[in-house]
């Protein structure tokens, strides 16, 4: 495939891999935090990870939006669909994530009439073709898919389609980091900075991560050899004493973003006073709702939402894997009670969550040669 | 949860310094895979645990059935393994074969089934009547058998036009002549519109045992090859375009055909050699290489530069964020040859019209047995493990 065999070329690959040899210090040990989900898949699919040296870790961030959706907004998300008349729409990834008495799909199974869609624009036109039913989008993801959903309600509101509505659970990239910076039990030499978002956000939103905590970040596109170029230059930088802010994916995201995406956001959306992340707790200023202007397209409004709290699984350590702070593996119930068609825990779930990456990709143990 | 913070800070850092000595000593050998690092014992043992859990049969304890049941991934084996050979267990069904044998008067026929609920019911490059014979005789063909005879059961939805069932009448018709088979009985059903999509058909199957064939679903040695008939994910990726979903237009049609022309070539040149064989269809080539690596109690090595795909349909999937080879097929075969004869049996797959594109994919090994493991166009290396759910219900 043009335009994309190229960022997948093994030559180029090696030689990265060798200048990434030849850049880390012996006997010194690096770990490095992907942020995105899409760079946890692309890494484990690629099997990036057996290029790099053996003191290069790369320990795998908050960065996939279904992880990080609680067990209660799954919850609610049922309850809207169990309401009659409502036909509720979602993204795939989240059809399987566990809520405590559920997911989605079960309670599909059982009767409530729950649709998959591709785009939020699916969702307004199925509202379009079923006049007489309540269409509820559950709308999640970062600032990546936001603009989407804000274009879709613009569009619902200029069109007049009143049954039409949208449970917004989106939410924001900046709030988790500083909390995972803040955290007292992480110790990462760097970033790879997430690049679907910054290609809305740009990448000057990170500039905090070199100047309040002293770590670089390199924002990455999500082809392999983008994911070796900028643990290069993270590299780079460390042997350089530099700290700062890189853009290795420079072919997409400008520095300051795309500021109409920017703008459709702020018209549409406001920030919740804190949103509860899986596995993080709640995070002040991190989840988006819908502005007062769209109060009328608000799913929280139009229905009752039960909004109980849900605490994590016990046995659940995603929190501890968002954070970095333990490897997929070393969670208590990974891949015996928590597996990728039961699981217990979000990172399970999405084949962008790091236990799921790991238990789909990674497993294959790397000392034990192939005969 | 300061337990484990603590154990692991003082592991990954005394294994990262082992071998970071290791590897410089290796340094001829940058950006190898073998400069990655090693596994604690720990992270060993919990893969062992998962391992064995994996090997194990599966437990049906679902409360209710949910589309995954019907996606041909880890739910749907659960179900069958832990529901439907328990309850009717013999010798041949326990085999997991695509077509069970029944002996009569010493003559072998083997016997399959399948139902087709597709949507929509036309795609490009075929429709549900075509699916219904050729995956039927299919299944029979790559159980060794040539197919003979086929049973037919049609389940319509009140309101179905009768121009729709005519055309499939026609393609049923068309597809039975060029696989050479007789519709030998019929039924047919009419159900309350709503309680079936337009129309669903269900077809049986018999064959007999073809005399050069000596497969068997556990007859996998190491050092086996693995070859494959053609190009991968046609149909299922005609499928999802035909639903309209994506908003995506391309030239893709469904590679819906007979696969007895493809392997009486490979019987003709291989015979006993052929160890055997599997048409890739829902869950793609990954789940048959899963299926098989299981029963058989070995590891499968794919490269995956090696797997012939055409542009659209890779095009296509990378759009859809989709592996190809989970995609369905519905006219391609998974074999697996003893090394000795591997060269001349894929010259023979490429000498049948449609098989140009036949390839060795890769090979059979013996650790670990029961994986599947690939090796990345990119250098690395992976798990390629069975389907969980599905994205895309009903392709066949």
């Amino acid at each position: 495939m043009k335009y994309v065999d190229e960022f997948r070329d093994p030559e180029l690959g090696r030689i990265l891999a060798a200048e990434i040899l030849a850049a880390v210090e012996p006997g010194r040990h690096y770990k490095f935090m992907e942020v995105c989900g899409g760079h946890t898949h692309s890494i484990y699919k690629y099997g990036v990870d057996d290029l790099l040296p053996a003191n290069v870790e790369l320990v795998h961030g908050p960065g996939c939006p279904v992880c990080v959706i609680p067990m209660g907004r799954v919850d609610d998300g049922i309850a809207v669909a169990r309401e009659p008349g409502v036909i509720f729409t979602c993204f795939g990834d989240m059809m399987r994530v566990p809520g405590s008495e559920g997911s989605l799909l079960e309670a599909k199974a059982e009767g409530a009439d729950i649709r998959m869609v591709y785009s939020p624009l699916d969702a307004l036109r199925i509202a379009k073709q079923n006049p007489d039913r309540e269409v509820v989008f559950f709308a999640i993801g970062f600032e990546t898919t936001a603009p989407s959903t804000a274009l879709t309600l613009k569009r619902a509101k200029a069109e007049g389609v009143t049954n039409f509505s949208c449970m917004c659970s989106h939410v924001t990239i900046v709030p988790p980091l500083r909390a995972l910076l803040d955290s007292p039990d992480l110790r990462l030499d760097g970033f790879v900075g997430p690049g679907h978002v910054s290609t809305v956000v740009g990448a000057r939103p990170f500039e905090f991560i070199p100047a309040d905590y002293g770590r670089p970040i390199v924002v990455a596109g999500f082809e392999p050899l983008d994911v070796l170029q900028a643990i290069r230059m993270i590299l780079g930088q460390l042997a350089d004493g530099r700290c700062e802010v890189e853009n290795q994916y420079a072919r997409v995201v400008p520095y300051e973003g795309n500021q109409r995406a920017l703008d459709v956001m702020a018209e549409v959306f406001e920030l919740r006073p804190h949103f509860e992340w899986r596995g993080l707790g709640f995070i002040s200023q991190s989840g988006l709702k819908l502005s007062d202007a769209y109060a009328d397209l608000d799913a929280e409004v139009r229905f009752s939402v039960p909004g109980v709290r849900v605490a994590d699984p016990k046995a659940c350590q995603c929190g501890e894997v968002l954070k970095g702070v333990i490897k997929p593996w070393e969670c208590k119930v990974f891949g015996t009670a928590c597996t990728p068609e039961r699981p217990i825990g979000t990172c399970m779930v999405s084949s962008e969550g790091a236990c799921a990456a790991y238990y789909n990709y990674g497993r294959f143990a790397r000392e034990r040669e192939v005969v | 949860m300061a337990e484990s913070i603590a154990a692991s800070e003082e592991r990954s850092p005394s294994v990262g310094r082992a071998s970071t000595a290791a590897s410089e000593e290796r340094s001829p050998s940058v950006g190898r895979a073998s400069t990655a690092a090693p596994i604690s014992g720990r992270e060993e043992k919990i893969l062992g645990i998962i391992e064995t859990a994996r090997g194990k049969r599966g437990k049906f304890r679902d409360e209710r059935i949910n589309m995954a049941h019907g996606a041909g991934g880890k739910a749907s084996q659960s179900m069958i393994e832990g529901l439907f050979v328990p309850a009717f267990g013999s010798g041949t069904l326990e085999a997991m074969g695509d077509a069970g044998t029944v002996t009569v008067d010493g003559a072998e026929l083997a016997m399959t089934t399948d139902s087709f609920v597709v949507k929509p019911i036309r795609f490009p490059g075929g429709s549900i009547g075509d699916l219904a014979v050729n995956g039927t005789v299919n299944d029979l063909a790559v159980s060794g058998a040539r197919p003979l005879a086929l049973s037919l059961s049609l389940i319509l939805e009140e309101g179905l036009s009768a121009d729709d069932l005519r055309a499939e009448v026609e393609a049923i018709a068309s597809a039975a002549r060029v696989a050479d088979v007789e519709i030998v009985a019929g039924d047919t059903k009419v159900v309350e519109r709503g309680a079936a999509d337009q129309m669903y058909v269900c077809t049986t199957g018999v064959g007999q045992r073809d005399p050069r064939a000596g497969m068997a679903t556990d007859g996998i040695r190491p050092g086996d090859r693995i070859l494959l008939s053609g190009t991968i994910g046609e149909h299922g990726t005609a499928i999802m375009l035909a639903r309209g979903e994506f908003e995506l237009d391309a030239p893709i049609e469904s590679d819906t055909r007979s696969l007895w022309p493809v392997v009486d070539a490979l019987l003709e040149e291989a015979g006993p050699s052929l160890r055997c064989m599997r048409d890739a269809t829902r869950g793609g080539v990954a789940s048959v290489l899963n299926e098989l690596a299981r029963s058989s109690r070995v590891a499968m090595l794919v490269r995956e530069s090696a797997v012939p795909i055409v542009p659209a349909v890779s095009g296509a999937s990378e759009i859809l964020g989709i592996d190809p080879m989970y995609v369905a097929n519905e006219g391609k075969l998974v074999a697996f040859v003893a090394p000795d004869a591997a060269d001349r049996a894929l010259a023979a797959l490429r000498s049948v019209g449609g098989c140009e594109c036949a390839a060795e994919i890769g090979e059979v090994r013996t650790e670990p047995p029961g994986m599947v493991l690939v090796e990345t166009s990119f250098g690395g290396k992976r798990v390629m493990d069975q389907l969980v759910g599905d994205p895309l219900p009903r392709i066949c």
